[in-house]
C-alpha cells in the first residue's frame, strides 16, 4: 500500500537573478519520517524550506505539503505546518506566556484548545513556572523549546525545523532530539536542516545538499555505506602536513583528507594500502603511529561527496 | 478575523507598555515641541539693536531716528561716529541694522527737497532683514507724512486744511493680535502627528522585518489585510490620544482659542491619520532595517513639512512646486487645523480640504497595502 507523501517536491528550482540557489531539487517524505537535509551554510537548505512555508515562489518546478500546492495554496499550506526560522523569532520584550497567546491566537486556536494547547506547550518546553519570564531572559536551549512550542500550537501536520539548534548546548540539544522524535511518534512529519553529523544521525532520511543540489540521499547507513567507493583508512602520523602530501601521492590511494589530529585515506583496498602506506611514510621519515581500517561516518562521506566539510570552517563535531 | 487583529493590537500595546522610552517618545517630545514652537517661533521683529551714524546733528535727524526706538520695534545698541565705524559693526557684531544720515539732511528737507536715509543691513538674515526693512519704509513714511504737513500747516493753514490723506486702519480677522502662537499652535499639532504616526507605524513593522518575527508571523495562517489591521490599527489610536495631548496644551497652556465644531477637527483628524499610516506603511515595504527606514522617513517628512505652508506661504512658490504641495497631506490638514481652531469654520468651508484628504488616503492606503501585500508574499 503507498501511502500519499507528507511532502512531495517535484525539480523544485529558486533563482535569485542570475544566481542559482535551488536547482532542480527533487524529494518525497511520508508521514511521521523525520527528514534532514544535510549541507554547508549557503547550500540552499533554507531556500527550500521557505519555499515549503510559501515564503518564497518557486521559480520552477512543484512542491506539495499534505497534498496542497506551496504555490498555489499557501494559506491551506500554512494551516498545517509549524515553522522555526534559523533566527530566533519569538518577541524578546513579551513574557513566555504572551508570546504562546499571540501565537495560539494567530493560528486561530480557540476556546478550551487555546488554555490546553498553550499548557502543553509550557509542558513540553518544560518552561511550566517560568510562564512571567520574559523571552528575552531564557536562556538559548530554553529559547528554543519555546520557540518549537510556539510552532506546534495549532498541532501542525508537518514541522519544518531550519538549524534547529544552532548555538545551543549539547544537552539541549539532545533534549531538543527528544522531543522531535516524540512528535514523529505521535506522526509529525520533521523536515530539519543542520550542518552537525552527529544531529543528520538522528533523521530517518538524508539528503546530502551542496550548492543547491542534491548530492546524495538514504537512510544515514545508506549514505555511508554507498557514498564511498573504496575503503577508508586512518592514519595517525607526524608531521601530519608531510604525511598527507605523501600519502595523496601514493597508488592506490583515491582520496585523503585532514580530520582532526589525523588522516582520513580512501583507498582501493584496505589490507593492501596498510602494509604499502606504512613503508612508504617509514622511507620518507614520517612516523606513523596507526593505521587502521574505520567505518565511515557521515562527514567522510560528505567529504566524498562534495569535496568539502558540511560545517564549513567551522567543522562538524 | 477579528481574533487575530485582536491579538496583534493586544501584543503592539504590551509591547508599546513595555518599552519606557517608547512611552517617553509618545509624550514628552510632542509636549516640548509645543512649548518651543509657543515661545520661540515668531515671525515678529522685535528690540532690533541697530547702529546710528548722525552726521547731521539737526532737530529733524534726531527726531527720526528717535522714533526707531519708539516704536520699540529697534533699540539704538551703538551710536557711530564716521563712515569706517559701519563694515566693522555690520556683520562683525550681534547689530544687524545701521541708520546713517548725510550731513545736510535737515536742510534738504527745509527747501523741500528730498533727503536720504540710508539703511545698510546684514542680508544673512534675509527673513530678519525684509521684516525690517518693511518697518523702516514705515517709520520713514509717517516721519515724511508728519513733517510735510507740520510745514504745509504753518505756511498756508488754509490748503493744509484740503490736503487729503489716507488712514490705515488694521483689522486683522480671526486673530486681531497677530499673534504667532495662534499661528504656529494649530499647525504643530499637524506636524508633530505626521511624524510621530509615520515613524511608529514604519519602524513597527521594519522592525519586525528585521528580528525575523514578521516572517514568523507570515507563516501563520494570517491574512495579510489582518496584519495590516493589527498593525496599524495602535497607532491609529496612539496618534489620536496624541493629537488630543498636543491640542489640550496648545489651548490650555497658549490659550489659542477653539472655535470651530470638534467633529470637524476629529474628521479632518481620523483621515489625515490614515494618510500618515500609508506613509509609514509605505515606507515599511521600502526597508528591510530601522536605518534605511529612518533615512526613508527624513526623506519624505521634510519636504512634506517645507511644501505643507506650514511657515512659508504655498502662494510665494513657483509653479511647480505648488503644484507637488497638493499631494501634502499636512497641507490640508493645516487648513482644517486652522479653520477650526481660529476661524470656528465648519464642513460648508473645508470640504475642498476634506475631499481632498479622502481622496489621497484611498490611492496611499491602496499602494500601501498593495505594496505590503507583495512584500510578504
Amino acid at each position: 500500500m503507498v501511502e500519499p507523501p507528507s511532502i512531495l517536491v517535484e525539480e523544485l528550482v529558486k533563482r535569485f537573478g542570475s544566481f542559482t540557489a535551488v536547482d532542480r531539487v527533487s524529494f518525497r517524505i511520508a508521514g511521521g519520517e523525520i527528514f534532514g537535509l544535510l549541507g554547508p551554510n549557503g547550500s540552499g537548505k533554507s531556500t527550500i524550506i521557505r519555499m515549503l512555508c510559501g515564503l518564497l515562489t518557486p521559480t520552477a518546478g512543484r512542491a506539495s505539503v499534505v497534498g496542497f500546492n506551496v504555490a498555489k495554496e499557501p494559506e491551506e499550506v500554512r494551516r498545517h505546518i509549524g515553522y522555526m526560522s534559523q533566527k530566533f523569532s519569538l518577541y524578546d520584550d513579551l513574557r513566555v506566556i504572551e508570546n504562546l497567546e499571540f501565537f495560539a491566537g494567530l493560528y486561530g486556536v480557540k476556546g478550551t484548545l487555546f488554555k490546553e494547547r498553550i499548557g502543553w506547550a509550557l509542558e513540553m518546553a518544560g518552561l511550566k513556572g517560568s510562564e512571567a519570564l520574559l523571552t528575552g531572559e531564557l536562556a538559548g536551549g530554553w529559547k528554543q523549546r519555546l520557540a518549537l512550542g510556539c510552532a506546534v500550537l495549532h498541532r501542525p501536520r508537518v514541522v519544518f525545523l531550519d538549524e534547529p539548534t544552532a548555538g545551543v548546548d549539547p544537552l539541549s540539544r539532545r533534549r531538543f532530539w527528544e522531543l522531535i522524535h516524540q512528535m514523529s511518534a505521535d506522526g509529525v512529519t520533521v523536515l530539519v536542516t543542520t550542518h552537525y553529523m552527529d544531529e543528520a544521525e538522528y533523521c530517518n532520511r538524508l539528503a546530502l545538499i551542496d550548492a543547491g543540489r542534491i548530492v546524495a540521499g538514504g537512510s544515514p547507513s545508506e549514505i555511508k555505506r554507498t557514498a564511498i567507493r573504496g575503503d577508508l583508512l586512518l592514519v595517525e602520523c607526524a608531521p601530519l602536513g608531510r604525511g598527507l602530501e605523501l600519502i595523496k601521492r601514493q597508488p592506490g590511494v583515491l582520496d585523503a583528507a585532514v580530520f582532526g589530529a589525523a588522516l582520513h585515506v580512501v583507498v582501493t583496498a584496505a589490507e593492501r594500502a596498510r602494509i604499502e602506506l606504512a613503508a612508504a611514510l617509514a622511507s620518507a621519515g614520517v612516523e606513523a603511529s596507526r593505521i587502521e581500517p574505520i567505518a565511515p561516518s557521515l562527514e567522510d562521506a560528505f567529504v566524498a561527496l562534495t569535496g568539502g566539510h558540511p560545517g564549513g570552517s567551522e567543522r562538524a563535531q | 478575523m477579528l481574533g487575530r487583529i485582536w491579538r496583534i493590537i493586544v501584543k503592539e500595546f504590551i509591547q508599546l507598555r513595555r518599552d519606557k522610552y517608547a512611552r517617553f517618545r509618545l509624550i514628552v517630545p510632542p509636549i516640548i515641541q509645543m512649548l518651543i514652537y509657543g515661545y520661540a517661533a515668531t515671525f515678529e521683529v522685535r528690540r532690533v539693536p541697530i547702529a546710528v551714524l548722525d552726521l547731521d546733528h539737526s532737530q529733524e535727524s534726531r527726531d527720526l531716528l528717535a522714533r526707531f526706538t519708539f516704536t520699540g520695534r529697534f533699540s539704538v545698541a551703538k551710536i557711530l561716529r564716521d563712515d569706517r565705524d559701519i563694515p566693522r559693526t555690520i556683520g562683525r557684531s550681534s547689530i544687524p541694522m545701521a541708520l546713517k544720515i548725510e550731513p545736510g539732511f535737515s536742510e534738504s528737507l527745509r527747501k523741500g527737497q528730498t533727503a536720504h536715509l540710508q539703511v545698510i543691513l546684514d542680508g544673512t538674515n534675509s527673513n530678519t532683514a525684509l521684516v525690517a526693512v518693511g518697518y523702516v519704509n514705515q517709520i520713514a513714511a509717517t516721519f515724511t507724512q508728519e513733517y510735510a504737513r507740520g510745514r504745509v500747516e504753518r505756511l498756508m493753514p488754509a490748503l493744509a486744511a484740503m490736503a487729503p490723506q489716507v488712514e490705515l486702519e488694521q483689522r486683522p480677522w480671526y486673530n486681531p493680535d497677530l499673534n504667532s502662537q495662534w499661528f504656529f499652535v494649530p499647525g504643530v499639532i499637524g506636524s508633530i502627528t505626521l511624524v510621530l504616526v509615520v515613524n511608529l507605524t514604519a519602524f513597527a513593522i521594519v522592525r519586525e522585518r528585521e528580528i525575523g518575527t514578521l516572517e514568523q508571523v507570515m507563516v501563520t495562517p494570517i491574512r495579510p489585510v489582518e496584519l495590516i489591521l493589527g498593525k496599524t490599527v495602535p497607532f491609529f489610536l496612539v496618534g489620536l490620544a496624541d493629537v488630543a495631548l498636543v491640542a489640550a496644551v496648545g489651548t490650555l497652556w497658549f490659550r489659542v482659542p477653539f472655535r470651530g465644531n470638534l467633529l470637524v477637527l476629529l474628521l479632518g483628524t481620523v483621515l489625515f491619520l490614515l494618510n500618515t499610516l500609508s506613509i509609514g506603511l509605505l515606507i515599511s515595504t521600502l526597508c528591510s532595517t530601522q536605518q534605511q527606514a529612518f533615512a526613508s522617513a527624513f526623506f519624505f517628512l521634510n519636504p512634506a513639512f517645507i511644501l505643507s505652508g506650514f511657515s512659508f506661504p504655498i502662494t510665494s512658490m513657483p509653479a511647480a512646486m505648488q503644484w507637488v504641495t497638493y499631494a501634502d497631506p499636512l497641507r490640508y490638514f493645516l487648513i482644517v487645523l486652522r479653520g477650526t481652531f481660529l476661524k470656528g469654520v465648519g464642513l460648508d468651508v473645508l470640504w475642498p480640504q476634506m475631499a481632498a484628504l479622502a481622496c489621497l488616503t484611498i490611492i496611499l492606503l491602496t499602494i500601501g497595502v498593495l505594496r505590503f501585500r507583495k512584500s510578504v508574499d
